[in-house]
């Protein structure tokens, strides 16, 4: 999304601040003045204030975990059969809280599950079509058509969903369940509303086609040219130029695209709240009214409201343990990324040098090949059409 | 390989005596091809459905699946059949991409269609809710959006306040002072790639316990829920700030080092003036993606239909929280409650469409000379 301007600010930005430079004020001082530069007082407090912010993200992301497990404690620790404030309304029925969180835990991973399947193939599809198929002149319009689902707000999403996939799902629903009842998944009564999590699974799989797209795009993007060259010139068609050079070179990159994905997907709220009518259980339907697993965030935006303190607190406990899920999927995913950057860079040694340095050069000094593929998202497109070589 | 060294050792269709054949293109299907086939199988579909039932999904399903059989068929038949597979998966590309743009732009009509009814300036201007009028023993409802304009403006302001400065000055950090290698500088890329993935809902209760344990229990605020907000904006700020501040060329900074400039200098004076537009760029962009998110201000400031232009105490209403609220917990005039929750999305929509927008127009006009 942000490349566009990258490149210009990049290819452009060695005119601009010449002059900048030319007439700063410090400039007549002299050379010799290294220990004075050191000890300036603006220099020491705005060192003191950037290195302040680093450390606040350290601090803030522990807060988040220390004021949930606070909250969530005496929920997680209380008697759920004999207190009064949890044994009625959203939490009745639950004999601990492990009782109720397992099922949720289940819901959350079985409808991003759904969501995965349906949206992760389309996804890279889409992230093929622009990087390899598309026109060259037309790539940028696409991306950024691709870039926009991803800012439409989920709410309207979530409203979508309402009126026009439940509908629009319908006939599909009767079909296969019908058809194929007989597989555990489709079995069981038919919706007749459409609120199923068939129906939320398409909407969350529409929401999370921009993220794992726009990531496997980049890295499709940055597969090496002579190596697509070379397939090509051996006779390949398109298709074997890309399973052989192009999918290779972007496993673990679209593995990890598709795990941040995943992240999206478990977190997401508004949409499932709205669209899917749940009921807290272990179901593998998807088309069905009653037996539709519920999932931690939809939970909690439903009952949050309606919730007296302790029962807050239990809600609060199932948040805790999304941003516990979240987060293992979130390292897995960057896990993996680190550990194939640390694959392409031992590769790159043995290439010949004179490659290596070309491509470094066109990329820029700061975007060697120590960054992550998903952080190089500037680089992509500044990648030359035919790499001097 | 083999595949190929086979695939080129293609036998050609044509031998013997007639007219001269180029032998680049025998044995290859007609130029537009696909589009013959396209059209043919939605006029074949198209045609046994009208029988059947007409149904436009399962027809642009059928047609879809019955194209991408006869296209292979007939590729395996006249050309080969690894060509017969690079054209069926270039049509799945195709495919899956369209499939991307019908949600893009069924959603953006459903929202226009159905909230442009709402958009008129009493929408606009007005407090929505339900008053009891005790002269006429009726609950009067107005539906009115100003109290959610003034909130999304108010909260998602604050958090951009609070967040710019740290996210921008982190950035500054990571890529001025720290050396690449450096563990504090690691750990914190590392920590602002977690904390992109923290799911909105738990920011949200985050922002919750901290000001149930501050002020107490009914802490609804603008103010936590802008809390909120920064916690999903900061990484995506520090993430922009950080490839645009990487893109300035380091031959600037050392120039600037070398004439004896000081580094706070070098950085106010070089370095973000040459990035300022992407900086600006980004931080709108992070600004759009923020003022959408519905479940962390749901939690925070909750739901109400007063007038609350005081962040600081009481609940608060927003755009995206009317939308929601309107449509799952509506008031008793049921059809206005959707409809309003459906012109608060409208302008939801719209105002991130501005906020793209200028995005767009800040890196095109304010780009550095020379580059287009």
């Amino acid at each position: 999304m942000t490349s566009h301007p990258a490149v210009r600010s990049r290819t452009s930005s060695v005119k601009a601040p010449g002059s900048t430079t030319a007439s700063g004020p410090r400039s007549p001082q002299g050379g010799a003045g290294s220990s004075r530069v050191k000890s300036r007082p603006a220099d020491r407090i705005f060192f003191g204030l950037s290195f302040g912010s680093a450390l606040l993200i350290m601090v803030i992301l522990a807060a988040v975990a220390i004021f949930l497990i606070v909250q969530a404690a005496p929920a997680i620790a209380a008697n759920w059969a004999s207190n009064p404030d949890l044994n009625s309304g959203p939490t009745g029925s639950f004999a601990t809280f492990w009782n109720y969180v397992a099922p949720l835990i289940w819901g959350t991973l079985w409808v991003s599950a759904i969501a995965l399947v349906l949206g992760a193939p389309v996804a890279i599809g889409i992230a093929l079509f622009i990087s390899h198929y598309a026109p060259r002149r037309i790539t940028g319009i696409l991306g950024y058509l691709i870039d926009l689902l991803a800012a439409v707000p989920s709410i309207v999403f979530g409203l979508w969903g309402i009126i026009v996939i439940r509908p629009l799902l319908l006939p599909l629903t009767d079909w296969l369940n019908h058809n194929l009842g007989f597989i555990p998944i489709f079995s069981g009564q038919a919706s007749t509303t459409g609120s199923t999590i068939l129906a939320g699974g398409v909407v969350l799989a529409v929401m999370i086609l921009p993220i794992i797209s726009s990531i496997s795009r980049e890295i499709f993007l940055q597969t090496p040219r002579l190596h697509e060259e070379a397939a090509l010139a051996l006779g390949a068609t398109k298709w074997e130029m890309i399973r052989m050079a192009v999918l290779p070179y972007a496993k673990s990159g679209v593995v990890s695209a598709v795990l941040l994905g995943l992240g999206r997907a478990l977190g997401e709220t508004m949409a499932i709240a709205l669209i899917i009518s749940p009921s807290i259980g272990f179901y593998w339907n998807i088309l069905t009214e009653g037996k539709n697993s519920q999932t931690i965030a939809a939970n909690l935006a439903l009952n949050f409201p309606i919730s007296n303190v302790l029962q807050r607190e239990a809600l609060i406990g199932t948040g805790l343990m999304l941003f516990v899920i979240s987060l293992a999927v979130n390292f897995l995913a960057r896990w993996i990324i680190s550990r194939s950057n640390a694959d392409k860079s031992g590769r790159k040694k043995r290439r010949p040098k004179a490659i290596v340095e070309a491509a470094s050069a066109a990329n820029g000094p700061a975007l060697s090949a120590s960054d992550s593929p998903v952080r190089a998202t500037g680089s992509a497109t500044t990648k030359p059409e035919g790499t001097p070589a | 390989m083999t595949a190929i060294s086979s695939g080129a050792a293609r036998k050609s269709a044509s031998k013997g005596p007639g007219p001269i054949v180029n032998s680049l293109t025998t044995g290859q299907l007609p130029k537009f091809v696909e589009f013959y086939v396209l059209a043919g199988a939605l006029i074949v579909v198209g045609g046994v459905m009208l029988f059947l039932g007409f149904n436009l999904g399962g027809w642009l399903f059928l047609s879809a699946l019955v194209y991408l059989i006869a296209l292979g068929v007939l590729s395996a038949i006249a050309e080969n059949r690894r060509r017969a597979v690079d054209r069926i998966v270039r049509s799945l590309v195709t495919i899956a991409f369209l499939l991307a743009i019908a949600p893009l732009i069924s959603t953006l009509w459903t929202v226009a269609s159905n909230g442009i009814g709402q958009l008129n300036w009493a929408f606009i201007s007005q407090t929505g809710g339900a008053v009891f009028n005790p002269e006429t023993l009726k609950v009067d409802i107005t539906t009115g959006a100003l109290q959610a304009i003034v909130g999304t403006l108010e909260i998602t302001g604050i958090a951009a306040l609070m967040s710019i400065p740290i996210g921008l000055l982190t950035s500054i950090y990571l890529v001025e002072y720290a050396r690449p290698n450096q563990p504090i500088a690691r750990t914190v890329t590392f920590l602002v790639d977690v904390m992109t993935g923290i799911p909105s809902i738990v920011a949200g209760l985050f922002a919750f316990s901290l000001f149930t344990l501050l002020v107490g229990p009914k802490a609804f605020s603008g103010f936590s829920a802008s809390v909120a907000l920064s916690v999903l904006m900061i990484p995506i700020v520090v993430r922009s700030c950080e490839e645009m501040l990487r893109l300035v060329p380091s031959d600037l900074r050392e120039a600037s080092f070398a004439l004896g400039v000081s580094r706070f200098s070098t950085i106010v004076k070089v370095v973000l003036p040459t990035a300022i537009v992407g900086i600006i760029t980004g931080i709108t962009l992070a600004i759009a993606r923020v003022i959408g998110e519905t479940a962390p201000i749901f939690i925070a400031a909750s739901f109400t239909d007063n007038f609350n232009a005081n962040p600081f105490s009481g609940p608060m209403q927003t755009l995206p929280v009317l939308a929601y609220t309107g449509i799952k917990f509506p008031g008793q005039d049921i059809a206005a409650s959707n409809a309003s929750a459906w012109g608060a999305a409208l302008l939801l929509v719209i105002l991130v469409v501005i906020l793209n927008i200028i995005a767009r127009v800040i890196a095109r006009v304010f780009a550095p000379k020379g580059a287009r």
